[in-house]
């Protein structure tokens, strides 16, 4: 069918159409969160679910993360499939106890008897001026405990399929859409932000990267918004006879060791593109995962791109200097090939 | 009183046409010389003037993300508030802050984007009063949807056991971005919910300033006097969106026109007209008041960026 193969859809379309198929299917999947119901999420990821579902299963929640996040375990531990939006990353501070302590640990400590069949949905990154409480990417604060499956989607397609997973997954799954590849009226138009997105439910595996460009002098692993800035960047770096390799992580836990390490031992060269803070972050992981079992089949050492560990600034050009974008990509594989 | 309502809400009025630059025919929230969320409180003015009239210097104030009215009441420095917003290297935080994230520490203010994360604040600059021996009080703002999150809990029910000098003045807008107040708790008013943490708690209706600068002196005097803490809650009125931007589909279109109708500058004028207070006056703290602000964008506008390496610096004390 010609329509099945050319639909195009935003990110936040792409998202609530996986949520509402999944509700359809599975009568436990419900969603919770602040302005989850009629304004369909701050972020459109809830969109339509409401007139469609009622407020039964798409519930309007009070200020009160703590509350309704540890109500979403307590609910998914009695079979229930629920899925909360915090509505930024950022907030995680209020509620942290619930999801370190509690969502990520419960499976462990009942010595694998309790399950936690949830989502936790959230919203990352900057680019638009939102200062140092509304910005983050925080990938690695999820990605560093155990216990929690934590995935960030960078494609309409994948956020589709992606959420699909993490909806079956019958383990906790922290869900970080990046809020402009949401293909919101009211943000930057990016191309990136609309795509192909078969109507028909369909699953994106967790813990799979995806080589996104194939490349032989240098691979460069990139999470969420970065995969965007780093194929920008490879494009231009073509033109200098620079073929570069972009692997999009798309899932942060489980991480998919493989396709990093196959890909550094094919190019040689390793830059880790990350918009969470530098250090103690992705991309030191991924760095040591290659010094740990490529090391030899580097030429030049391991590079990386984040945010240089400042909190994120407010005005224009400051928030411009520390984000990474494609210029900044294109300068750090230039110093690395030239090693 | 009557000047400063009329600078906060001819400072909002020229923030909206600020904000709207850059953002037309297409609003794109990252584009023109403000940019970022915005949110603005024009119709909430009678909560921050009220109280704040009855402040010191030395007195605390906390604020939401929703900030400017308290500022101004507040008496922060309006050219570097406002060159704060716009993101130059001569506002407050030197372009760092922004919007949400406004410090005046000569006046003791500060306000941030978290929810709730003010009350606990004031708690302890009241404690540090305490703990002085000074006679300082501490007021934290909040929106009746912050009234919902722990943080407003734990920090009360301190503030109450060690009879701290805080007031927290909720601004009952009736939303919390799109969810109406009665869909998010189920507690008729928070005043009310003064009584779990055995502190007093007043409600204050129909967004009347005279009636909240009359419960403000109490609770002032109060925790000046050592007597602890209390809490207020006053009906207000926003009239523009939750954000510059907000499509508004929570509510009905006719509702802010009928608030309007109860505006709380116009009744205060009425209030002062029959009191015999002369037109002329009026019109020349008006003017005064819009000069001010004027003169702030403008200083907002003629100040330099700051250079991107800034970034970098202020992350600790050197
Ligand atoms: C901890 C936390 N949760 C959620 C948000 C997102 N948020 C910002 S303002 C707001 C609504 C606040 O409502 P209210 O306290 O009534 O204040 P109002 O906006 O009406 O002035 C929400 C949910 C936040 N900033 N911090």
């Amino acid at each position: 069918m010609a329509t099945s193969t050319t639909r195009m859809l935003t990110g936040n379309k792409a998202m609530a159409e996986a949520i509402a198929q999944e509700m359809e299917r599975d009568e436990r999947v419900f969603v919770l969160g602040e302005d989850v119901g009629v304004y369909g999420g701050i972020f459109g990821s809830t969109e339509g679910l409401y007139a469609r579902f009622g407020p039964g299963r798409v519930r309007d929640t009070p200020i009160s993360e703590t509350g309704f996040i540890g109500a979403a375990i307590g609910a998914a531990a009695e079979g229930m499939r629920p899925i909360a939006e915090l509505m930024f990353v950022d907030f995680h501070g209020v509620c942290m106890d619930q999801i370190y302590n509690h969502m990520a640990k419960i499976h462990y400590m009942s010595g694998g008897q309790v399950k936690l069949p949830m989502v936790l949905m959230t919203a990352v990154g900057g680019g638009y001026n939102d200062a140092a409480q509304h910005s983050q990417t925080l990938y690695a604060s999820f990605a560093h405990l155990p216990g929690m499956k934590v995935v960030a989607p960078s494609t309409p397609y994948d956020l589709k399929g992606m959420m699909i997973s993490a909806i079956r997954d019958d383990n906790p799954v922290v869900f970080m859409f990046h809020k402009s590849l949401q293909g919101l009226g009211w943000m930057t138009q990016l191309d990136a932000s609309v795509g192909h997105v078969p109507q028909a439910p369909y699953t994106v595996p967790l813990g799979k990267a995806k080589v996104v460009r194939e490349g032989t002098d240098v691979t460069i692993v990139a999470i969420q918004m970065m995969t965007h800035a780093a194929l920008e960047a490879a494009q231009r770096l073509e033109a200098d006879g620079v073929s570069a390799e972009v692997v999009d992580l798309r899932s942060l836990v489980p991480l998919d060791k493989e396709t990093i390490l196959n890909s550094v031992r094919k190019t040689h060269r390793l830059l880790v593109v990350d918009e969470d803070y530098r250090s103690y972050g992705m991309s030191a992981e991924v760095a040591a995962v290659a010094a740990e079992e490529a090391l030899h089949d580097l030429d030049a050492p391991i590079r990386r791109l984040a945010v240089p560990d400042v909190p994120i600034p407010y005005s224009r050009p400051l928030e411009q200097f520390v984000i990474p974008n494609a210029q900044h990509v294109y300068e750090a594989v230039i110093g690395l090939v030239r090693q | 009183m009557y000047e400063t309502m009329v600078k906060i809400r001819y400072y909002e009025e020229s923030m909206v046409q600020a904000y709207a630059e850059g953002k037309q025919p297409v609003f794109n929230i990252g584009a023109g010389p403000v940019p970022g969320e915005m949110h603005l409180a024009a119709g909430q003015e009678p909560a921050a003037v009220g109280i704040c009239a009855h402040l010191r210097r030395e007195d605390t104030v906390t604020a939401p993300h929703r900030p400017h009215h308290h500022a101004i009441a507040k008496g922060v420095d309006l050219r570097w508030m406002t060159a704060e917003i716009f993101g130059k290297e001569t506002g407050l935080g030197k372009g760092k802050g922004g919007h949400m994230h406004l410090f005046d520490p000569a006046v003791k203010f500060s306000c941030g984007g978290i929810v709730a994360a003010g009350v606990p604040h004031a708690v302890g600059a009241a404690l540090a009063a305490q703990m002085q021996g000074k006679d300082w009080v501490a007021v934290a703002f909040i929106g009746e949807g912050a009234a919902n999150a722990g943080a407003f809990h734990e920090a009360l029910n301190l503030a109450a056991l060690w009879k701290l000098p805080v007031i927290v003045v909720i601004e009952d807008n009736a939303y919390g971005i799109s969810v109406p107040k009665q869909a998010s708790t189920a507690v008729a008013s928070n005043d009310l919910r003064a009584s779990a943490y055995g502190i007093p708690g007043t409600r204050v209706a129909d967004n009347d300033v005279v009636a909240m600068y009359t419960a403000s002196e109490q609770a002032v005097k109060r925790a000046r006097a050592g007597e602890g803490p209390s809490i207020i809650e006053i009906e207000t009125y926003r009239y523009l969106g939750h954000f510059q931007g907000d499509p508004e589909l929570y509510r009905d279109k006719a509702e802010v026109p009928a608030l309007r109708e109860r505006d709380p500058i116009d009744r205060l004028q009425a209030h002062l007209t029959e009191n015999g207070v002369s037109a002329s006056v009026l019109e020349e703290l008006a003017a005064r008041a819009r000069a001010e602000v004027d003169d702030a964008y403008r200083f907002a506008r003629d100040s330099a960026y700051p250079p991107a390496e800034a970034a970098l610096a202020d992350v600790f004390d050197a």
